[in-house]
């Protein structure tokens, strides 16, 4: 800086060119200065999503996921948040990792955090989202579960860094068995499917019919013997086999089918011995979202996702969606990016996010699932939603689907 | 010559008394958007009955009288534009260009400029009225849908139902001057008439935000109580405030109420039970009556504003959805 003493030995011209330099580069000093100030850069907010490594092959060919299943919804909230982001000088990207055959989630997650993410939307099998959320724990990184619908992730093997998207089975299970006891359809003929998946779902239905009123006359394996599921003349002989599988059996309302493993449900509609309707995983499908879904609002959500991505919607898209747009409400609440205003807020009394069903998304305190309404859907329209009326509940109605909080076994760690 | 007096006499006074007959003083035609049949109804509030059903094109839901009272102007989504129905032969006479999907509109003071909410392309469009054509668009939040206009004209409120922000537009710049974060889903906006507060609702989040329209920040809420009913299930939609600002009637959706608020204290006075998933309302010209829409009832209640009652439900097409009321 200026040293007094020693001006007076320059002389009055180069004093002025000192001068008009030294004010020059202030001069353009604060002029920087204020560009930057007046155009700050927005806040960066990076999500990360995880894949899974395999789409399993569906019998129905109109239900094969497209190979952008579930990130094709997550595309289109960072677009939404994005718009909004505008206005708070906020902006947010994609992170998008394919998991290969093989490969170890936990692994891959830390690569994402080490890049400084701090929210992960998760697609990935129960094991390899706990393996990632283990993996992750001391990091302050967050998961978003939007595709593993394991109960034991919201009981036993809950984690304080994971939020759940995704319904659980017996969210899924409440959810049609309410509308079939409200329909009087309370005799149930289950059909069940011989892999472990199959199973879990089964259990899912003989609580939930247990819990409100139905009762299962009869239950019957489904053996996988394993072949290739789709085949060119195979229907003349499914068309034998459903009536021959189902016949013989007591008095029943309904045929619910526990067919995850997608080797048998799909062909029953239309082939049981008796004229019956199907549920559960054929028929009349329980599930998160639909693409016919068109009541609250969401003819815009499905406009906007089919201009985006040129198909239609399914449930792990709203899924997806929806975790990145609970990080994109908590983002212009808090008005930061910072992950702990965020986490602080998702676990708050005041976060709560729409999502076209209706009525305000929140986050069970206990286990950090999201509550939300089970579409009943037949491939071509919402039958219904549940919960059922007259399905009470002192909390939340939406409570009455799945595990409860006086039955939970969920300690956050 | 006597005769032709007489005749012509008989002829003036009874015609007078035919006109009286039909036309009683006070009768004011309200037009109502029926969002799933594609009509539009209009009742005729000295008889409190529909007297004509208009087809429209599809998906018809905000509804508006031009402001020289010749036109009610129907956006029919579907169809990505905006029908203009002649007031006096009750016939759509011409359409006006959107932008796709028009939901709620709003005219400027003078009745030249139309802002039109198109929810699918996060715009606010603008039409010129007298030449019925597109003169611009702002880019806003997603899902546009409210719309309001400060009383001096000088400010244009649009809400974003995912965005959840009330964004301020000066109408000369046509330039996003605000934007204010409110609760989820914000459906509707209204400035009280002397401008001094905006009140927006947010359907999800089941509350109405007391917006400062100059510091652009949300002073209070108001929330809602009814005994016996869910929180979820009051979601809160249109609403209008008398001209004396002193009384503020919100529409509750499917609680099936009507909130009456006191302006000042933004205090809840009353609940008035109308019919089901109550939407939007307006006032008679009179402000002596406030009819609201029962969507899924597919019906119209008329509240006497001074009884605060609900006198009447006059049932009308599928999914009634908006409502405008103006002299015949």
């Amino acid at each position: 800086m200026f040293q007094f003493g020693t001006i007076s030995h320059i002389g009055a011209r180069d004093f002025c060119g000192y001068s008009i330099r030294l004010l020059g580069g202030l001069l353009i000093g604060l002029n920087a200065y204020m560009t930057v100030a007046l155009a700050a850069d927005p806040t960066e907010i990076g999500i990360g999503y995880l894949r899974r490594a395999k789409v399993e092959q569906t019998l129905s060919l109109v239900e094969q996921p497209a190979a952008d299943d579930g990130i094709a919804g997550a595309r289109l909230a960072i677009e939404d948040n994005n718009t909004t982001g505008k206005f708070l000088n906020q902006h947010f990207t994609l992170e998008e990792v394919r998991l290969k055959e093989g490969e170890d989630a936990a692994k891959v997650a830390v690569a994402l955090a080490d890049r400084n993410i701090a929210f992960i939307i998760a697609d990935l099998p129960a094991d390899q989202l706990l393996k990632a959320a283990d993996a992750l724990r001391d990091r302050g990184t967050v998961l978003f579960n939007a595709g593993a619908i394991d109960d034991r992730l919201r009981e036993e093997d809950c984690r304080v860094n994971i939020f759940h998207v995704a319904p659980t089975r017996s969210m899924l299970a409440d959810g049609l068995a309410q509308y079939l006891v409200w329909k009087q359809w309370k005799r149930w003929l289950m059909v069940v499917g011989s892999h472990e998946q199959d199973r879990l779902f089964a259990d899912a239905l003989r609580r939930a019919a247990s819990r409100f009123g139905a009762k299962i006359v009869q239950e019957r394996v489904f053996e996988d013997t394993g072949g290739a599921r789709r085949t060119d003349s195979g229907v003349t002989l499914i068309q034998r086999q459903m009536p021959v599988f189902t016949q013989q059996a007591p008095a029943y309302d309904v045929l619910v089918a526990a067919d995850e493993s997608e080797v048998f449900a799909s062909y029953l509609p239309y082939r049981t011995w008796d004229p019956r309707p199907v549920a559960g995983s054929a028929g009349l499908i329980p599930k998160s979202w639909d693409a016919a879904q068109d009541q609250w609002g969401a003819v815009q959500m499905q406009n906007r996702f089919l201009k985006l991505n040129s198909r239609r919607m399914t449930a792990l898209d709203m899924q997806a969606w929806t975790a990145a747009r609970m990080i994109g409400e908590a983002t212009s609440r808090v008005n930061s990016g910072d992950r702990k205003a965020v986490v602080d807020f998702l676990k708050g009394p005041d976060f709560s996010v729409a999502a076209f069903k209706g009525q305000r998304l929140t986050l069970r305190p206990w286990n950090q699932q999201l509550r939300q309404p089970i579409l009943l859907a037949d491939g071509r329209m919402v039958v219904s939603v549940s919960p059922q009326e007259g399905f009470l509940h002192q909390v939340s109605e939406l409570d009455t689907l799945g595990v409860d909080q006086p039955e939970t076994k969920c300690k956050l760690h | 010559m006597w005769r032709l007096c007489l005749l012509t006499g008989t002829a003036f006074w009874g015609t007078a008394f035919w006109l009286a007959g039909t036309l009683p003083a006070n009768a004011f035609l309200a037009y109502v958007s029926n969002e799933k049949s594609n009509t539009v109804s209009v009742i005729d509030t000295d008889q409190w009955a529909v007297v004509k059903t208009i087809k429209v094109g599809q998906r018809p839901r905000g509804i508006e009288f031009t402001r020289d009272g010749k036109f009610v102007l129907v956006a029919v989504g579907d169809d990505d534009t905006i029908q203009m129905i002649d007031t006096a032969t009750q016939e759509v006479v011409d359409t006006l260009p959107s932008g796709p999907d028009p939901e709620l509109f709003i005219q400027d003071k003078a009745g030249k400029v139309l802002y039109v909410a198109n929810e699918n392309d996060n715009t606010v469009t603008l039409i010129d009225l007298t030449r019925r054509a597109r003169m611009g668009d702002v880019q806003v939040g997603v899902e546009p849908e409210g719309m309001a206009m400060s009383p001096d004209g000088k400010i244009l409120i649009n809400t974003s139902e995912t965005t959840n922000m009330a964004h301020f537009i000066d109408t000369e710049t046509r330039q996003i001057v605000a934007n204010v974060l409110v609760g989820s889903r914000p459906r509707f906006a209204a400035f009280k008439s002397d401008g001094s507060e905006l009140w927006v609702s947010s359907e999800v989040g089941g509350t109405v935000s007391i917006v400062d329209p100059v510091k652009h920040v949300v002073t209070s809420k108001i929330t809602f109580e009814i005994p016996g009913l869910r929180r979820e299930a009051i979601q809160p939609v249109g609403i209008s405030i008398t001209p004396d600002d002193k009384t503020a009637f919100i529409a509750l959706g499917p609680a099936n109420r009507v909130a009456v608020v006191d302006t000042a204290t933004h205090q809840v006075v009353k609940y008035l039970l109308v019919g089901q998933r109550v939407w939007h309302m307006a006032f008679t010209p009179d402000n002596k009556f406030l009819l609201v829409t029962n969507g899924v009832s597919n019906d119209v209640s008329v509240i006497d504003v001074a009884a605060l009652k609900v006198i009447k439900t006059i049932q009308v097409g599928e999914l009634p959805w908006g409502i405008t009321i103006a002299k015949p």
